[in-house]
């Protein structure tokens, strides 16, 4: 049973085809590691996933909740830590939105702060707050652009013990990554992007945890 | 159901955020203070012309005041990507929209309000006379300037001058409203009461509002997803 189904799926952004026939499938309770050089498309097919963007052509399926965490950290400056979560627990159907925001508060260190403008938090703690945000309605499937990009230690800390959680309660992971290591610690299967195809899919083969490099050696360049 | 609550949402969140930084509310309401106390002294009209001219500035103001206001609408979205969030959720853009219409609603509405009686002291212009019928006209073209201007906000989110672009596009668009608007309002102002031509202006202005309310909730998809 798969979570997340791309079918030949085509996107152009004028006469630049940033997809060309992506096809993928990702297992429900799998960590899918979305990889490839800058450009593959690895952004354009999240963001389709994400319902951020429409494909050209092809298919998308997706079966269950989704959570998104782009490039951008997507809270509110004017509003506090607590509204922020409320607001985005109340989109996202949350029964008790309230009491979600506390708990996901607390889950990422910012219960005592929880009042305070996110303009006025440090980069790390807005970050934080990113991940509250993505993580507050228990989503089945988590859609992660970069997700470790940028992020300070504590926050790469709480976002990896976070997503191991949601493996563990069933959850789906597709995340497009460039930082091997920390992706191939939690991915148990990767796909590889090469100007818009999936040119390897699959699942976590052991060298590719001890050689980083390898998958791009292997896969990296159509012929 | 779950689309309303969003909705709700959404115009709550809206309206606290502007009301804590009052960006598009103190510059829609300096500019329509200012510009109606700038035309009392720029004209020296005598009573009956001050009354023939009524509906039309009032309704000028508003129009340039409601773009202020609309203006801020999507582009609040824009700091941290917070649109990326808003549409990966699962409130459908219909219900985004709605959200901030009627957050642009409720704004324009207090810039009105706040202006209404400096209208009528500058001008010496008697505007609680009829003031239940003058209410209805004003909040009906007012929904019509917030859903079009808030299209609009949508449509040029991304524009690097969407300030410029969005009177250019709105404008055009609002002219039946404002013709309905104008005409309506300074039979009312002049002391007439709701009947005959001002009936069919009432008319216009519920027509336009239930097309392009109709309209917007429909493309909205096709704008904010590419």
């Amino acid at each position: 049973m798969f979570a997340v189904a791309a079918d030949r799926v085509w996107k152009y952004f004028g006469d630049f085809p940033a997809l060309r026939g992506a096809t993928l499938e990702v297992r429900a309770g799998s960590c899918l590691a979305l990889l490839g050089r800058n450009g593959a498309g690895k952004t354009t097919l999240l963001r389709i996933f994400a319902n951020l963007s429409k494909p050209t052509k092809g298919e998308i399926k997706i079966h269950g909740r989704t959570g998104y965490l782009g490039h951008g950290i997507g809270v509110y400056d004017d509003l506090s830590a607590f509204e922020n979560l409320v607001f985005f627990g109340e989109l996202q159907g949350v029964a008790n939105p309230a009491k979600a925001a506390n708990e996901a508060l607390e889950r990422v260190g910012l219960g005592r702060v929880k009042d305070g403008m996110a303009r006025e938090f440090s980069r790390g703690m807005r970050q934080r707050l990113a991940v509250a945000r993505a993580f507050l309605h228990k989503p089945e499937i988590l859609l992660l652009d970069e997700p470790f990009t940028s992020l300070d230690d504590k926050a790469i800390a709480v976002l990896q013990s976070l997503l191991s959680d949601a493996l563990a309660q069933g959850a789906t992971i597709v995340m497009s990554t460039h930082q091997i290591r920390e992706a191939m610690e939690l991915a148990t299967h990767v796909a590889m992007l090469e100007r818009g195809k999936i040119v390897h899919a699959g699942p976590r083969a052991p060298e590719m945890l001890s050689d980083p490099a390898w998958l791009y050696r292997t896969y990296g360049e159509i012929q | 159901m779950q689309g309303l609550r969003s909705a709700f949402a959404i115009a709550k969140k809206d309206l606290q955020t502007e009301l804590r930084t009052k960006e598009s509310i103190n510059a829609a309401a300096s500019f329509a203070l200012v510009i109606l106390v700038l035309f009392s002294f720029a004209f020296d009209l005598g009573r009956e012309e001050l009354y023939a001219i009524s509906g039309g500035l009032l309704w000028l103001v508003y129009s340039f005041a409601g773009a202020l206001i609309v203006n801020r609408g999507f582009a609040r979205e824009l700091p941290n990507d917070c649109l990326e969030v808003l549409m990966s959720s699962p409130a459908p853009a219909w219900s985004i929209f709605l959200g901030k219409s009627v957050a642009a609603f409720f704004l324009l509405l207090i810039v009105e309000l706040i202006s209404l009686p400096v209208f009528g002291l500058f001008y010496n212009i008697r505007w609680l006379q009829n003031f239940g019928s003058l209410a209805m006209v004003i909040l009906l073209a007012t929904w019509g300037i917030t859903v079009v201007g808030t299209s609009f906000s949508a449509v040029t989110v991304n524009v690097r001058l969407r300030e410029l672009m969005l009177p250019v596009l709105l404008y055009p668009i609002l002219i039946p409203l404002l013709i309905g608007a104008m005409g309506t309002t300074t039979a009312l102002l002049g002391g007439e009461s709701l009947g005959g031509d001002n009936i069919a202006s009432l008319r216009l202005l519920i027509g336009f509002d239930a097309i392009y309310t109709a309209l917007a909730l429909y493309l909205i998809d096709f704008v904010l997803i590419v």
